[in-house]
């Protein structure tokens, strides 16, 4: 048994009637339970729901600050190489797109390590391209061997690996796990995924539970929101999450809702996600999952991170770049999608305490 | 009147400990602690940054108050034991509060890990008091293990839902000869008040404070309701009855015979 079976089982509900019968009295009845079911949260994604959003987001502040406190914490990406072999429509790292590709060297890496560690930061997401000759494991365990001597946790998001690999990684140093789905649709997964490994959905959507298995500490999962329509995508990402909180108990997981950014290529997201909807399914996540924590990206503006920091959010990216070698010297390299709020990480510690919270840094200590 | 509380080797004035991961500024923590008079602050170690002195939480803490790192994100007995060696030699202090959760969900305690782990500290010569969930037999263990108090739940952390565990913490303070400290899911003042008319040697409270509007406020609260617990305690309640005394007696009908 694995999350891909509940996929299935899934597939059988029909959601959208369940939404469009969802009453404002049903979500008012919602908002006080203790504990949501499946179906009280697939409520939550309804247009019921959307013209109560203010009585959720009410409720979603008051459980986040209860289990959460006044905090935000806050980290950066690091793009290690861009080379890919998949094609992926939607991403600027596609393999047919003719761009300079770059793998930064063990030297460079340590360069950009110090020069994102200047900025105080601890916890740092490593990235690279799916290209198992270009990106292997054992660059990517040399890479995480230097960057441990100026952070303390040390995520991936990089391709699905085998259970040996996460544990291999594991041991070298890494303690968090960022996979996304990309989109929970198989059909649709098909479709923009046309060729390369990454068509494997059923290996990728597995890969948390191998992470799991293997003893990561935190997994961060979630849709591309953009290629699928939304309710479906958040509700399977929930589902997803709910899934590893109980199979894997002392994992933290997280969920984030990447948006369709513009990036090199001119593939349009069919389903584009308006703010009000994407804030409304960060709402309905943190009422379905109290624990659970939640990203948003430097992909979204200054304004929307701004306003959601009260709001349901416990995680935030800063100074970020997407491109290879973006904290030293990017001059000629593209980056895998624009970036749209980018303040320093200075700056951004400076509007999360002005929001009354506390930015936080460094969240978990080496023991090795 | 002379109610010292002996814990560590140490005599406090104050039974209220104060945690300090939910602040929206570590600069409100020394107000807090004046307000309160808390005498001792948990820390966790996972959250301290040495290389930046207004991010590391100890450069807040005055020498006077006993610093008592938490080995908050140890997942089994091993990882709190390597973060406690950590804060120990980062600290100076010996005190530790073993936190093992190997529940993200529900943030409950493993008893069984913590059991393992406080018994290798407390060789180490470390002050142990293990977070817990209220159990007789799990708190007899850790007293056995070398604990230098018990600290069981309320109720799940951050929950700010009381003493929902309160019959078994009565008889954590009926059968353990070691200070019983409630930690966690205290939300109220009223709630410390009652904890420790209970007769709880002390209570931890993190969230209640650092989530109220006016945290230095809800502090000083905090450490008045539990002087006043203790001082009711101290002055033995009187028997309380669930009925009101009936003016007619139901068995008036006797005094005839």
């Amino acid at each position: 048994m694995s999350f891909y079976d509940e996929i299935i089982n899934l597939q059988n509900i029909d959601t959208q009637a369940s939404l469009k019968n969802t009453t404002t009295s049903k979500i008012a009845s919602i908002i006080d339970k203790p504990k949501l079911r499946p179906d009280d949260f697939l409520a939550l994604l309804s247009p019921a729901a959307s013209d109560m959003i203010e009585q959720i987001a009410q409720q979603a502040y008051k459980v986040t600050l209860r289990h959460f406190g006044r905090c935000i914490l806050i980290y950066t990406p690091m793009y290690l190489a861009d080379y890919c072999v998949n094609y992926c429509v939607y991403c600027g790292f596609n393999a047919s797109n003719d761009i300079t590709r770059r793998k930064l060297s063990l030297v460079e890496v340590e360069m950009e390590a110090h020069e994102i560690a200047k900025t105080g930061l601890k916890h740092i997401l490593i990235l690279t391209g799916e290209s198992r000759q270009h990106s292997s494991v054992s660059y990517i365990k040399d890479c995480v061997s230097i960057l441990r001597k100026y952070f303390s946790s040390i995520a991936t998001e990089i391709y699905p690996l085998s259970q040996d690999e996460y544990a291999e990684l594991i041991a070298a140093g890494v303690d968090g796990l960022t996979i996304y789905q990309e989109v929970y649709d198989q059909k649709i997964y098909a479709d923009i995924h046309p060729k390369g490994p990454k068509r494997d959905y059923k290996f990728r959507l597995e890969a948390p539970e191998r992470a799991g298995q293997a003893g990561v500490r935190t997994i961060n999962i979630g849709p591309l929101l953009g290629l699928a329509n939304w309710q479906q995508e958040v509700f399977k990402a929930g589902i997803h999450a709910a899934y590893l909180q109980k199979k894997f108990p002392d994992v933290e997981v997280s969920v984030s809702l990447p948006r369709m950014r513009p990036q090199c290529g001119d593939y349009e997201p069919e389903c584009p996600v308006s703010d009000s909807q994407l804030v409304q399914s960060l709402l309905a996540l943190r009422l379905f999952l109290p624990r659970v924590g939640l990203t948003i990206s430097t992909r979204e503006s200054a304004e929307l991170r701004d306003n959601l920091i009260p709001l349901a959010v416990t995680k935030m990216s800063a100074g970020s770049s997407t491109v290879v070698g973006g904290h030293t010297d990017s001059k000629d390299s593209v980056g895998q999608f624009d970036i749209s709020d980018d303040r320093t990480v200075d700056q951004m510690r400076k509007v999360v305490a002005a929001h009354g919270y506390k930015p936080i840094l460094k969240d978990w200590h080496d023991l090795t | 009147m002379d109610d010292k509380f002996k814990i560590g080797g140490k005599e406090l004035d104050s039974r209220l400990f104060i945690g300090t991961g939910k602040f929206a500024d570590y600069n409100q923590i020394p107000d807090v602690i004046k307000a309160s008079k808390s005498q001792v602050v948990t820390v966790a170690l996972r959250r301290v940054d040495f290389d930046i002195p207004e991010e590391n939480m100890l450069e807040y803490l005055s020498s006077d108050v006993i610093m008592m790192p938490n080995t908050s994100g140890a997942r089994n007995a091993d990882e709190a034991i390597k973060i406690a060696r950590i804060a120990r030699a980062a600290s100076g202090s010996n005190w530790v509060k073993i936190e093992v959760i190997s529940d993200q969900k529900y943030l409950l305690p493993d008893n069984f890990e913590t059991i393992t782990a406080v018994e290798i500290l407390a060789k180490e010569g470390f002050v142990v008091l293990p977070y817990m969930s209220p159990d007789l037999m799990a708190a007899k263990r850790m007293v056995d293990a070398g604990a230098a108090a018990i600290m069981p739940l309320g109720a799940p952390i951050g929950t700010n839902r009381g003493l929902k565990t309160k019959e078994l913490v009565k008889v954590l303070i009926d059968e353990i000869d070691l200070p019983i400290i409630v930690d966690a899911g205290i939300g109220r003042p009223s709630e410390a008040a009652e904890a420790m008319e209970m007769g709880c040697a002390a209570v931890l409270v993190n969230t209640a404070i650092a989530t109220a509007d006016d945290p230095v406020l809800m502090a000083e609260a905090f450490g008045q309701a539990v002087e006043c617990g203790r001082k009711a305690y101290l002055a033995g309640p009187g028997a309380t009855a669930d009925l009101a005394k009936a003016s007619s007696p139901l068995t008036g009908f006797l005094r005839n015979e």
